[in-house]
């Protein structure tokens, strides 16, 4: 390692204000300190930090993923032979999924980090991990069919008005992933919804339809089994048909505590209480639907463990928290079984909890900020 | 009458070197007194020049904004030096000590027999005064002002902190009597907290004319500004002064001897050095005696006070007015080769990440200064809530400053707390971002906009 450090240490001045490649100073320093933490030391305050930073956060938040993505990898060629009517061995659908997933996840990536690094140099800052989430999370929202140049525009259009036009990670309203699916969704719908688009290269006469889809229409005689659905042998998208791998990463999330385990219950929670309350009144298909199967079907379990809990975007405080994740329940299920124009109501109801986060975040701190003036109040009174 | 508060947030970074239960004399020629010591002290005026004589107690500057306010020497002398920094602030007034111990006489007497503005005369002139300071701000006290109480905490649980029993032990007599000083600049009540987990010495349980309280938690509990949260929280207009025992203990000396007799005894701690202890010795004296072949060979941090909230100094430096311990530990500035993806069997961290954390709970760390990590702008939450145990809003306080904010900045709590209250968010923080400073602008902003 002394090699490389002292190579790096070498090329190092042709980066900095003044060398050769001054415009690549951000790249070069992501790069660097990718490989090394750096030899910062602290200056004022406290003179010891703890060891954990941004990359190591976010890299757990990749490696809760982990398990989502190579099953959608398995489930993209399991879906693809099921419905060519073909019996093909294990390694032949893996193989198959990666052919599709790989190319969108390095589109997603190169895209991404390439507009982030260029913010990051004409800002001035070091280049934040926050992408490496984003860059993995996109694929994984994405229908296994999805044309490359689609995913590139919407990665762009996530990094860029989702998240630089407010000043970079950290500041941004909107969760950029869902950014980048809600684009494709309302700008190309016919490649976002419908029954052709969940089944890689479908055989035309294979109907190919989502639980969702078909809980929508009122057909749930027709919905598959509820364990096929929480193990994910059903089509969708890439990252989002298995609970199970996606409760492994929910796991791995809230041991390490870098996800919200209070975000995840009271999203659980409202989407049961939600589906409790169409069951009383039952006056449809859908509304009859067990409550539970919220939980199992299309985007719900994704949604709740890796984009409801993103911390930037989410509710900030405690109890506000609890709120949020209760009404991205609530208005999840709601969206579902109201609105057949929009079968996936996970999406919106985060994009829409996204916006109101603040909101809630400023009632709870009010409550905090009348009591501290009540006691003001009581002492001069 | 004593009532418990237990805490359930904070944190106790455990460290290697914590002090030997021994006591050493420290030989040292060579103190000094540093007016960048006193927060918002923002011009020193000198009263001597090179080359004078003084005595303990003699004036050495005091604060152009508020006149009253004086430094004294702490030994007897000749002034050897006049230390100033950028823009000509006065750093340090460095003397040379003769060893004799000749005292300026301000008259011993009763404080109970005294009156309040007796006593202020008394504790200002000889510059004891430098030891008494006021929540918000932690500011020296202001004279002209009434506190609603005054706060004395009877322990301290940062990391390696010296053992406040042992420092007071069989000084009952001389903390009785600051106590009582004390008493009198107060309306309200002398509040002394103690720590539930140990048993406290008998000078701190055993000492009348104050209200006994006891907290049962991790650190910050020993600190001030906690402690006024739960028993007294401050409100806009109001403050509150607080003095550490061994400053009690000085002011009780004053009036039992009649004399400054600046003693104080500092634990010297640390992974870095070979023969921790409790050294005896004189406020503002240089450390180079005490870590001259005491210590290991690497780059090294010396620190007067803890490692969350102390001063950087020269290894021949001199101890902080208000200090009563030196740490020194390694300095971090190397390279770690995918430092971020390793395991981390042996790392520090509270976050559960690493495997240190599942694997050794209970290590004692060596850790050094290493930041271990570039700053970003927030992005995690519920962090800081978890090592500051107030009914605050940590994080939104701290952005509430960093937009200047001065409304929300009051509604959000900026006068219940101190750069030292959010050390542990800083130590914790993902973002590594400089929370002390960022407390102490606020805090800035809000003097100079109150005045």
């Amino acid at each position: 390692m002394k090699a490389l450090r002292k190579y790096i240490d070498n090329i190092k001045p042709q980066f900095e204000k003044g060398g050769k490649f001054e415009k690549l100073h951000s790249t070069f320093e992501a790069f660097e300190t990718f490989l090394f933490v750096p030899d910062t030391v602290t200056k004022g305050g406290s003179h010891i930090r703890d060891a954990i930073d941004m990359k190591r956060t976010m890299i757990m938040v990749v490696m809760a993923m982990v398990p989502a993505l190579l099953f959608g990898i398995w489930n993209i060629g399991n879906q693809h032979f099921i419905s060519q009517g073909i019996e093909a061995p294990f390694w032949d659908m893996v193989l198959f999924g990666l052919g599709k997933a790989l190319p969108i996840i390095v589109v997603s990536y190169v895209v991404g980090l390439g507009i982030e690094f260029y913010f990051a140099q004409i800002r001035g800052h070091e280049v934040n991990e926050g992408f490496l989430v984003s860059g993995m999370l996109i694929p994984l929202v994405m229908p296994p069919d999805v044309p490359l140049w689609m995913v590139a525009v919407a990665t762009a259009f996530a990094v860029i008005f989702g998240k630089e036009v407010f000043g970079g990670t950290g500041m941004n309203i909107l969760n950029p992933a869902l950014t980048a699916r809600a684009f494709l969704f309302f700008a190309y719908p016919a490649y976002m919804s419908g029954d052709k688009v969940w089944i890689a290269e479908k055989a035309d006469a294979f109907s190919g339809a989502t639980p969702m889809a078909l809980a929508t229409s009122g057909e749930t005689e027709s919905m598959p089994d509820v364990m096929d659905m929480f193990f994910g042998f059903i089509p969708g998208s890439i990252g989002e048909t298995s609970t199970l791998a996606i409760l492994l990463g929910a796991l791995v999330l809230i041991i390490t505590g870098v996800g919200s385990w209070r975000i995840m219950l009271s999203t659980v929670a409202g989407a049961l209480v939600m589906g409790l309350l169409f069951n009383l009144w039952g006056a449809n298909a859908y509304m009859q639907l067990p409550a539970y199967y919220h939980l199992v079907m299309g985007g719900f379990a994704f949604g709740a463990v890796y984009m409801a809990t993103d911390p930037v975007s989410a509710a900030q405080t405690t109890r506000g928290k609890y709120i949020y994740g209760f009404l991205i329940g609530v208005i999840a299920v709601l969206i579902r079984v109201f609105n057949p124009a929009y079968p996936e109501g996970m999406m919106l109801a985060i994009l829409l909890l996204n916006v109101f986060a603040p909101l809630i975040d400023h009632y709870v701190l009010q409550g905090n900020i009348k009591k501290r003036l009540k006691r003001m109040k009581a002492v001069a009174g | 009458m004593s009532d418990t508060i237990k805490l359930k947030r904070g944190l106790d970074i455990k460290l290697q070197g914590e002090a030997d239960k021994v006591f050493i004399p420290l030989r040292t020629r060579k103190f000094a007194v540093k007016p960048t010591d006193f927060v918002g002290l923002r011009y020193a005026k000198l009263l001597v020049k090179e080359g004078d004589e003084v005595k303990v107690g003699t004036q050495l500057c005091y604060d152009k904004y508020r006149e009253n306010i004086r430094f004294t020497s702490p030994v007897s002398g000749k002034v050897v030096g006049i230390k100033r920094g950028a823009k000509r602030i006065l750093e340090e007034i460095q003397i040379e000590s003769d060893e004799k111990g000749d005292a300026i006489d301000f008259g011993a007497a009763d404080p109970n027999k005294l009156s309040a503005e007796e006593i202020k005369q008394k504790l200002l002139k000889s510059g004891v005064w430098a030891g008494i300071r006021q929540r918000p701000y932690s500011i020296v006290a202001d004279p002209e002002e009434q506190p609603k109480a005054i706060f004395i905490s009877g322990f301290n649980s940062a990391p390696l902190a010296p053992d406040q029993d042992l420092i007071v032990h069989g000084k009952g007599k001389e903390f009785q009597a600051g106590v009582d000083a004390l008493a009198k600049l107060t309306d309200g009540k002398v509040h002394l907290s103690l720590d539930a987990r140990n048993k406290a010495s008998e000078v701190f349980t055993k000492s009348k004319n104050v209200t006994l309280h006891y907290f049962n938690g991790p650190h910050p509990a020993g600190n001030v500004g906690i402690q006024i949260h739960h028993i007294d929280p401050l409100n806009k207009g109001e403050s509150i002064w607080y003095a550490h025992p061994q400053q009690v203990l000085a002011i009780g000396r004053l009036f039992l001897e009649g004399k400054y007799n600046p003693e104080r005894i500092v634990a010297l701690t640390g992974s870095e050095i070979k023969k921790t202890g409790y050294y005896k010795t004189i406020i503002g004296a240089s450390i180079k005696e005490m870590v001259s072949k005491n210590t290991t060979d690497e780059t090294l941090r010396y620190i007067s006070g803890d490692v969350l909230t102390g001063k950087k100094i020269r290894k021949d430096g001199y101890i902080s007015f208000y200090d009563d311990q030196v740490t020194v530990i390694p300095e971090g500035n190397y390279y770690e080769f995918f430092g971020w993806a390793k395991p981390g069997i042996n790392k520090f961290s509270v976050s559960r990440t690493f495997l240190s954390k599942w694997l050794k709970p209970a290590k004692k760390h060596r850790l050094d200064t290493n930041l271990h990590g570039g700053e970003r702008a927030y992005v995690m939450t519920g962090e800081y809530e978890r090592v500051i145990p107030m009914d605050i809003y940590p994080v939104q306080l701290v952005k509430a400053i960093m937009i200047e904010d001065i409304d929300l900045m009051e509604n959000l709590g900026i006068y219940e707390v101190d750069e030292e209250d959010f050390a542990l968010a800083e130590v914790i923080c993902t973002s590594k971002i400089n929370v002390q400073q960022v407390i102490r602008q606020g805090l800035d902003l809000m003097r100079s906009e109150m005045s």
